[in-house]
């Protein structure tokens, strides 16, 4: 029997670091009608297109992640998504709650989700909710049955919706069908450069053709407050958007204010990729939003974009995991991220899509970029073609690829917590 | 691969965003004291050399003129905080010399 030889050009063959992130884009890719480019996705009962197809064990509760763990390892192919809070929470940190559990499982790249509480009457809430949306959702209560046979009934659930979700057909949508979102992490001097002007470059072009996008990091628009209002679509959104960041600066930075937010804002690692202080991290930032689009709204933590197509603004957290499980909860499907220092994250049910500027990162910790623009730098790859180079990577993920995130393991799904509990 | 105008078409050492802009982003690793360095400035493809005075660690940030503390250091053609010790140009511009107007 003759050896198998395996070339070094094979893609199973070699280890780190990672040479199969995108290479720099030939230039013939600048030709694509991104208007016209299409991918296999999954319509929801609402008519919504999601790229993933989770059946979802979803907690409404810290005390219910337990059970939700135990249903996922038990049936395959299905995710459970604990998460910290849940309890004793009032007010508008209750509804920011509500509206992310209800948000992320109404989310199209979620084919049906099983709600476990520790009782039944929030657990019902979120199931009411998730059910408008018109898929499969059943709640169960743990209070009266205990975990075992919780996680019994709701094993047999997620074995039904995981074969149902299954063999649901994929059909062909148009790319101007998705919804789009972005947040940068582990920014450094790189980002403002390059891969944040490559998402604002994609942003550019899609949002003509009817995709919503979404941006937020409302600590980190200070320095480029006076930009980012000028980029509202009307004078009474500016406004709506001033006055969420300027609550912000006085609710609670002027309230708990340090000398550079103890060393959170710029954090270490900007600080290691030479950002130097807020303004500056803040103007790279928004490069993000491209230089056509404006944002027609300014949306609450989780709250669904519900003026139709174009580019909106969501009052998050700059903290990478809080701002993407917030927009995943909005509707979100797909998630583009620069990266300068190398921010690792992923979420549950929406692909992040890491795009990287900084040869050092791409060349230390390859295997967590799927877009590689450190063309841009060299100046040997212009934006609008890092622009193109990111349209390819989201039809490709579309389809199917999972982005390193993905690969690699990476679901970080955290709640926004606005105060202390009761 | 669409060549970009970039004067003499060497890869830049460093980068501005603006022509305003008194401070320049190092782009490759292992910029050194006593380099000759070639800069783009990104906005209108013009191209500047600078003598760099201090090794600059990748994304780290070089002045392009003499700066005093007190001064406003310009990135992207805008305000990005004060200058607090005096910079030469070509020496790096960071935290000991640079700090936010905000918090």
């Amino acid at each position: 029997m003759a050896d198998v030889m395996i070339s070094n050009q094979s893609p199973f063959v070699g280890g780190a670091p990672d040479q199969f992130y995108t290479p720099a884009l030939p230039s013939k890719r600048a030709s694509v009608d991104a208007a016209k480019a299409t991918f296999m996705g999954w319509r929801r009962e609402n008519g919504r297109v999601g790229v993933r197809n989770h059946v979802v064990l979803l907690p409404l509760d810290d005390l219910s992640n337990a059970a939700c763990e135990a249903v996922a390892n038990n049936i395959k192919g299905t995710i459970a998504l604990p998460h910290a809070y849940g309890r004793l929470q009032f007010g508008e940190d209750l509804a920011v709650h509500f509206r992310t559990l209800i948000g992320i499982g109404s989310n199209p790249n979620v084919a049906a989700v099983i709600v476990i509480g520790i009782e039944e009457q929030w657990t019902n809430r979120v199931v009411e909710g998730i059910a408008k949306t018109g898929k499969p959702v059943v709640g169960f209560g743990i209070e009266q049955h205990g975990d075992i046979a919780t996680i019994a009934r709701a094993s047999y659930q997620a074995k039904k919706f995981l074969q149902w979700a299954t063999e649901l057909p994929r059909e062909e949508c148009s790319i101007t069908e998705l919804w789009i979102s972005t947040k940068c992490g582990e920014s450094d001097t790189t980002t403002g450069l390059s891969s944040c002007p490559t998402v604002g470059n994609m942003y550019d072009k899609l949002i003509p053709h009817g995709i919503y996008g979404v941006f937020g990091e409302t600590s980190e628009i200070t320095g480029a407050e006076h930009l980012c209002k000028e980029r509202a679509a009307s004078p009474e959104i500016a406004e709506k958007w001033y006055k969420m960041w300027k609550s912000y600066q006085d609710d609670v930075i002027e309230a708990h204010k340090t000398d550079d937010l103890s060393d959170s804002q710029p954090t270490k690692g900007n600080i290691e990729g030479g950002l130097t202080t807020i303004e500056e991290k803040a103007l790279g930032n928004l490069e993000k939003i491209g230089h056509e689009c404006k944002y027609i709204d300014a949306l609450e933590p989780a709250e669904a974009p519900a003026k139709g197509p174009g580019l909106y603004y969501m009052d998050t957290s700059s903290a990478a995991a809080e701002c993407v499980t917030l927009m995943a909860a909005a509707g979100y499907v797909v998630h583009t991220f620069p990266t300068g220092q190398g921010n690792v994250i992923g979420n549950p049910v929406v692909p992040v899509i890491k795009i990287s500027g900084n040869p050092r990162t791409v060349r230390t910790m390859g295997e967590h970029i799927d877009v590689d623009v450190t063309g841009v730098l060299r100046r040997d790859m212009t934006i609008p073609e890092a622009g193109d180079a990111l349209i390819d990577m989201i039809i490709r993920t579309a389809n199917g690829r999972l982005t390193a995130a993905e690969s690699l393991g990476h679901r970080e799904f955290v709640m926004t917590k606005l105060y202390r509990s009761a | 691969m669409t060549s970009t105008a970039n004067g003499d078409g060497r890869n830049p050492h460093v980068l501005a965003h603006s022509p305003k802009d008194n401070v320049a982003v190092a782009v490759i690793e292992g910029l050194k004291a006593d380099t000759d360095a070639f800069g783009v400035v990104t906005e209108n493809n013009g191209t500047f050399r600078v003598h760099v005075k201090s090794d600059i660690p990748i994304g780290h940030k070089v002045a392009l003129t003499d700066l005093k503390a007190g001064d406003t250091a310009i990135k992207y053609g805008q305000d990005v905080g004060k200058i607090t010790a005096d910079v030469a140009k070509g020496e790096h511009v960071h935290t000991h010399n640079m700090k936010t107007k905000r918090w």
